[in-house]
């Protein structure tokens, strides 16, 4: 583990990304799309911090670049100080069992082949770790380590026989198999019924707690994010417009666009009374 | 008046395992009079989606409705013929479904398909058909709704997908409109707009409406009613004031708690429902919630409660109620 006073586990310097859109688009549309524009921001080892922004704002771009999934076109990102582009072969393979990725929607994101033993294991063997007591041992611990039933039985089950949450649970331990020192989440509860989603939320809560694991929450829903993390940085159209303590954005939000996503989330919550109406015409287009 | 739409102890079964059926939705019951707006609300699981395709009867193949009647609009949905189903289906009741990106046809226009229903129903002619398409993009608070008649479903956003398919529910001017999770695939921000858009549509149209969404906080701010279904079954149905101040189920209990799970302080631990919906075939002989609920006791597990009726249109399935109910009489 990096010393959390010195290097930053994982830097991002004047970050963007664009994507060429194919096709027969629109007239008047631009043909390529600037999903990333000059992002930076520090991640410190033992952070909790999350990641705002309505659909499009590039919010999942930001996941892939930060993953080593997708390379920015300019800026850079660095891994414990060295620039992730230029790792050596076993750096780079050190970085991929370090940082790990949790997906929206775990109906896609597991093999529905496999038993939810074999999605376990394949970790283990891939980055050949070294399992005391052995490898089936390590499954049941990796079970109990996200709240599900540490049973053998359990490990034969496909992902079809499993709930959403547990399912997603499923997808939280595979990452977990890998001891890793970064955990990025893309959108990890919007999938799921509101009612499941305080049990993952809590599992996320208690792994920061008891693990000290680091991880980069990505949201669209800034109240959820806000009570989990404690630093928030707000992206709209590809560039970051403002960041800072949790409590602090909650309370004094400095950006528009922040206001706006904490106004839907208040309004989403609030006690139901008769919902006031506006005119059509005010609605944004990109709704 | 009686109700414009009626389900009565619906069941729906899929064929397996072996020779015999399994009811994945058994004794789901509600009436929505005409112009109200009625949530149905429940996990993953508990038969929203089964019971709201029941109701145009589109149950997926292989599944069969086995038991209990559906009417909308005087029509007895469950024995009409192919022809009055089409009437159904698109003119009287208009359905949004679930996921905009795999509702529309990614090989078609938008304007074709928000005009399909007019050119079924009503027989508009083409030059008709772009004109309402038009017409009925604007109502949906679509900008520049000529050239978006003109685009394909790819070209849009999840948003303005979205729109477009409830511009293609309101085609033939139904009576009813079903909307299934209609706002899951977006975010919050177009969340509050479409729940603010379908509140200024029924107005405008004098819509009776279903909205189906697993978000009580959600669906609060736009019905007059929920009904609340878990495993395959109604536990309650109130108006929304009764069931958010004074719930009697305690899944209805336990979801209403779970609705404030964003409120709270920082590094709080988010209210849970423990345990989960337990798949059909797995149901016991008593009641269905029971394995999560604190308050069962030993006849929960022995025998299945029945849907009580009580005062103010209030229906509540529970051991617990309905004994203090035959106690007061």
């Amino acid at each position: 583990m990096p010393d959390p006073g010195g290097t930053p586990l994982l830097v991002a310097k004047g970050v963007s990304r664009s994507y060429r859109v194919r096709g027969r688009r629109a007239a008047g549309r631009p043909s390529t799309i600037r999903a990333l524009d000059r992002v930076s921001f520090e991640l410190r080892s033992g952070e909790i911090v999350g990641v705002v922004g309505r659909s499009g704002a590039g919010k999942t771009t930001l996941a892939k670049v930060l993953l080593g999934l997708d390379p920015p076109d300019e800026g850079s990102v660095l891994y414990v100080g060295r620039p992730v582009r230029n790792l050596t072969s076993a750096e780079a393979r050190r970085m991929r069992r370090a940082v790990q990725a949790v997906f929206q929607d775990p109906h896609s994101s597991l093999d529905p082949r496999q038993s939810v033993g074999d999605i376990l294991a394949e970790p283990l063997a891939v980055h050949r770790l070294v399992v005391r007591g052995g490898r089936q041992r390590r499954c049941l611990e990796l079970l109990r380590g996200v709240g599900l039933p540490a049973q053998v039985e359990f490990l034969a089950r496909r992902p079809r026989e499993l709930s959403g949450g547990e399912r997603q649970r499923v997808a939280i331990a595979r990452a977990l198999a890998c001891e890793p020192d970064l955990l990025v989440l893309d959108e990890p509860v919007s999938a799921l019924d509101v009612s499941v989603r305080g049990q993952v939320l809590n599992l996320l809560l208690d792994l920061h707690r008891n693990m000290g694991l680091t991880m980069v929450v990505i949201a669209h829903d800034v109240r959820l994010v806000s009570r989990l993390c404690e630093r928030v940085i707000v992206v709209a159209e590809g560039r970051i417009v403002e960041q800072g303590e949790a409590h602090q954005v909650l309370d004094r939000p400095a950006h528009a666009v922040t206001s706006e996503l904490l106004a839907a989330a208040r309004w989403l919550e609030e006690a139901p009374r008769p919902a006031a109406t506006r005119p059509v015409s005010e609605h944004d287009p990109r709704c | 008046m009686p109700p414009i739409v009626q389900v009565e102890e619906l069941a729906i079964a899929f064929p397996g395992p072996g020779q015999g059926w399994r009811r994945v939705v058994d004794g789901v019951t509600f009436s929505v009079e005409e112009g109200e707006a009625m949530g149905v609300v429940g996990e993953s699981g508990c038969g929203k989606t089964l019971t709201a395709l029941a109701l145009v009867r589109l149950v997926p193949e292989p599944g069969r409705i086995v038991r209990g009647a559906v009417r909308i609009g005087g029509n007895d949905v469950l024995a009409a013929d192919e022809r009055d189903l089409c009437a159904i289906r698109g003119g009287l009741v208009g359905f949004v479904f679930q996921e905009p990106a795999q509702a529309l046809n990614p090989v078609r226009s938008v304007a074709s398909q928000v005009s399909e229903a007019a050119r079924l129903h009503r027989g508009a002619s083409k030059r008709e058909e772009r004109a309402l398409a038009a017409r009925l993009l604007a109502e949906v608070g679509i900008e520049d709704p000529g050239r978006v008649a003109r685009s394909y479903p790819h070209q849009l956003s999840g948003g303005q997908r979205q729109r477009v398919l409830l511009a293609s529910a309101l085609a033939a001017d139904p009576r009813v409109v079903i909307a299934d999770e209609p706002t899951s695939a977006l975010d919050t921000v177009s969340q509050q707009w479409m729940v603010e858009l379908l509140q200024e549509l029924r107005g405008q149209r004098h819509l009776t409406l279903l909205f189906i969404s697993h978000d009580l906080a959600l669906v609060g701010r736009l019905v007059e009613r929920v009904t609340v279904l878990y495993a395959g079954e109604t536990v309650e149905s109130a108006r929304r004031e009764t069931l958010f101040e004074n719930p009697q189920h305690p899944y209805t209990k336990a979801l209403v708690q779970a609705r404030l799970a964003a409120n709270g302080e920082s590094g709080e631990r988010f209210p849970t429902v423990p345990g989960v919906v337990p798949r059909a075939g797995d149901w016991g002989r008593g009641c269905r919630f029971e394995p999560r609920c604190p308050f069962a006791f030993g006849r929960c597990r022995e025998a299945r409660p029945a849907l009580t009726t009580l005062g103010g249109g209030s229906m509540v399935r529970c051991f617990l109620v309905s004994d203090a109910e035959e106690a007061d009489a």
